[in-house]
């Protein structure tokens, strides 16, 4: 198979750019989720707390997601003086595309909690921080970890788009598959580590909700 | 001691759940407040650990206003039970019951293993402590609900509807643990209910509230029985209150005639020991007694024996199961005619309804 022999020649020759494009892309694709989750929690939380944010803030998370990514890394250097080719253009880019997800989901996450568990914490005796840290958030992570497996598949596929202004990435090797007139075992390399990447991190994702949320997998048993 | 004194609880809707109530809820004792959807006993229990903060009065436990504490410092010095129990579905059976003393400060290895302590008390087996609230049945978890209040040891219990969202048969049985159990703790119980069957079995006082959040009767449940103050009242008791309060009368004032009296023609088959074997006359078949009372049951099973009985007596055994007298239907009906009527002269109450 002559494909192969591409394939492994061409891994060979250029093992650290593909590397590099790896570990770039993994920057790129998950500080975004990791920014925007760790963000939407308050945010979150003020969407169910404040009834009245709800519809303004959704409908802007709603608009913020439907700008074309393309239009929006251009656009944030002339906002926020970046160099042009600056990565973390990309990272806040993909972190209002996951934060747009994201939001909404906490906010569900949290608005789903049997409202009578929460008046039984709070007549035990809990303070309104410490009983949203150990019953609310533990209560809405089974919706909330749904909503980031999909932001974080969505930031890892999404972060290719960063080779198409320059910034590096997995997307780099399609862009240098197309230069080289269709040459197949970049684009073929940068896809199956692209999708590759997407799997790993969904999957740790999985794991650590069946870590964390032991009582979502429980039928009722003697 | 709780007491309420002149509270009122208007709504932002306008709607006044709680109006101008009055109550002192004894220490040691069992306080139902019971009444239809909407008359405010909910809101009136909400308000004793500041759930819900009174627009006007002032609630004190012994002594002191509700309204001085921390909330939350309130809250984990009085148990609360839940309807359907209320557990965290997130934590262990263990954890849920060790989450108030943990959250004053007792150490997690501690509180654990006082929790496990605790379940064996409300009967539940210990290999159930590390499952989660969704692998018990409802029972086990409305058990597991009692002892999380139980947990921090409070001197004041409130209960929101404790038993309703279980089966009847485990209710009965909820219900005579959690007798059994106050039997032993003697806690300040307030428990909501809208089951004046319930609030009738387990009160030791029973607050009647009306729509529109006003008191209509406070007293104990026989009392209430007999001597229901108006028409709501008597209303809302429902039928059979007559029967139903022979329940908290023991027949041990009851007069009784001889084992051999002849009765309507029939006299009691004894054998020799002095058991009951039935009812014999006339020559033809021994007839059954149906059963036997001790001084200690209640004039309700003693009044159902006697209507069942062929001869229209009731036989009373002492408690070696020996026959030692007889008492005839209609020596039944005169001591409760003699019983109410002492009852409603001691209370000076007239027939327009108004309480003395």
């Amino acid at each position: 198979m002559e494909f192969f022999s591409d394939l492994v020649e061409y891994l060979e020759i250029n093992y650290s750019t593909v590397l590099e494009a790896l570990r770039d892309h993994l920057y790129i694709g998950l500080v975004p989720v990791v920014i925007a989750f760790v963000l939407s929690l308050p945010l979150g939380f003020l969407v169910v707390r404040y009834g009245w944010l709800r519809v303004p803030l959704l409908t802007l998370s709603s608009v913020l997601y439907t700008i074309p990514s393309l239009a929006l890394i251009l656009v944030i250097p002339g906002i926020l003086s970046t160099n042009i080719l600056d990565p973390n253009n990309v990272v806040i880019a993909l972190t209002i595309y996951g934060l747009a997800l994201l939001v909404r989901t906490t906010a569900d996450g949290l608005s789903s909690i049997d409202p009578l568990i929460v008046q039984a914490a709070t007549a035990m005796g809990y303070k309104p921080v410490r009983r949203w840290f150990a019953v609310d958030l533990p209560l809405a992570l089974p919706v909330v970890l749904s909503g980031l497996r999909v932001a974080t598949v969505a930031s890892v596929s999404m972060a290719s788009i960063a080779a198409l202004v320059g910034i590096g990435g997995l997307g780099q090797l399609f862009t240098r598959g197309f230069q080289l007139g269709f040459y197949p075992p970049p684009i073929v390399i940068g896809l199956v580590l692209s999708v590759a990447l997407a799997v790993v991190a969904d999957l740790v994702i999985v794991l650590v909700q069946r870590a964390v949320t032991p009582w979502t997998r429980l039928r009722q048993g003697a | 001691m709780i007491e309420f004194d002149d509270v009122v609880k208007t709504f932002p809707d306008g709607t006044t759940a709680v109006d101008h109530l009055d109550l002192t809820i004894p220490d040691g004792a069992i306080t139902v407040l019971v009444g239809p959807s909407g008359c405010g006993k909910t809101t009136s229990l909400r308000m004793i650990n500041r759930m819900i903060d009174p627009t006007s009065g002032q609630i004190r436990i012994d002594g002191k206003p509700v309204g001085d504490s921390d909330p939350a410092d309130l809250r984990r010095g009085i148990g609360y039970v839940i309807q359907a129990a209320g557990l965290f579905p997130h934590r262990t059976v263990v954890d849920n019951v060790a989450t108030v003393p943990i959250l004053a400060g007792t150490p997690k290895k501690k509180a654990r293993a006082q929790a496990r302590e605790l379940l064996d008390r409300v009967g539940l087996r210990p290999e159930l402590a590390d499952r989660y609230p969704a692998q018990l049945s409802g029972g086990q978890q409305q058990r597991v609900g009692v002892a999380r209040a139980l947990a921090a040891d409070p001197p004041v219990m409130l209960m929101d509807e404790p038993f309703s969202a279980v089966d009847p048969v485990v209710r009965d049985d909820l219900q005579q643990e959690f007798l059994r159990l106050q039997g032993e703790l003697g806690k300040t119980i307030v428990m909501v209910t809208h089951d004046i069957d319930e609030a009738i079995k387990l009160g030791d006082h029973v607050a009647v509230f009306a729509e529109g959040g006003k008191l209509a009767q406070f007293a104990p449940p026989d009392q209430l029985l007999a001597d229901p103050t108006g028409d709501f009242v008597s209303g809302f008791v429902g039928r059979d209150r007559g029967y139903r309060g022979l329940s908290f009368t023991t027949a041990e004032h009851l007069p009784v005639e001889p084992a051999d009296t002849v009765v309507e023609g029939l006299r009691l088959a004894l054998d020799s020991d002095g058991r009951a074997l039935g009812w014999d006359g006339d020559g033809q078949s021994r007839l059954p007694t149906e059963g036997t009372f001790t001084a200690t049951d209640t004039m309700r099973r003693v009044t159902d024996l006697a209507i069942l009985s062929p001869a229209g007596a009731a036989v009373r055994v002492d408690g070696s199961g020996r026959v030692d007298g007889l008492v005839r239907h209609a020596v039944v009906a005169e001591h409760l005619r003699t019983r109410q009527l002492e009852r409603l002269r001691s209370h000076g109450r007239s027939t327009t309804g108004a309480e003395g």
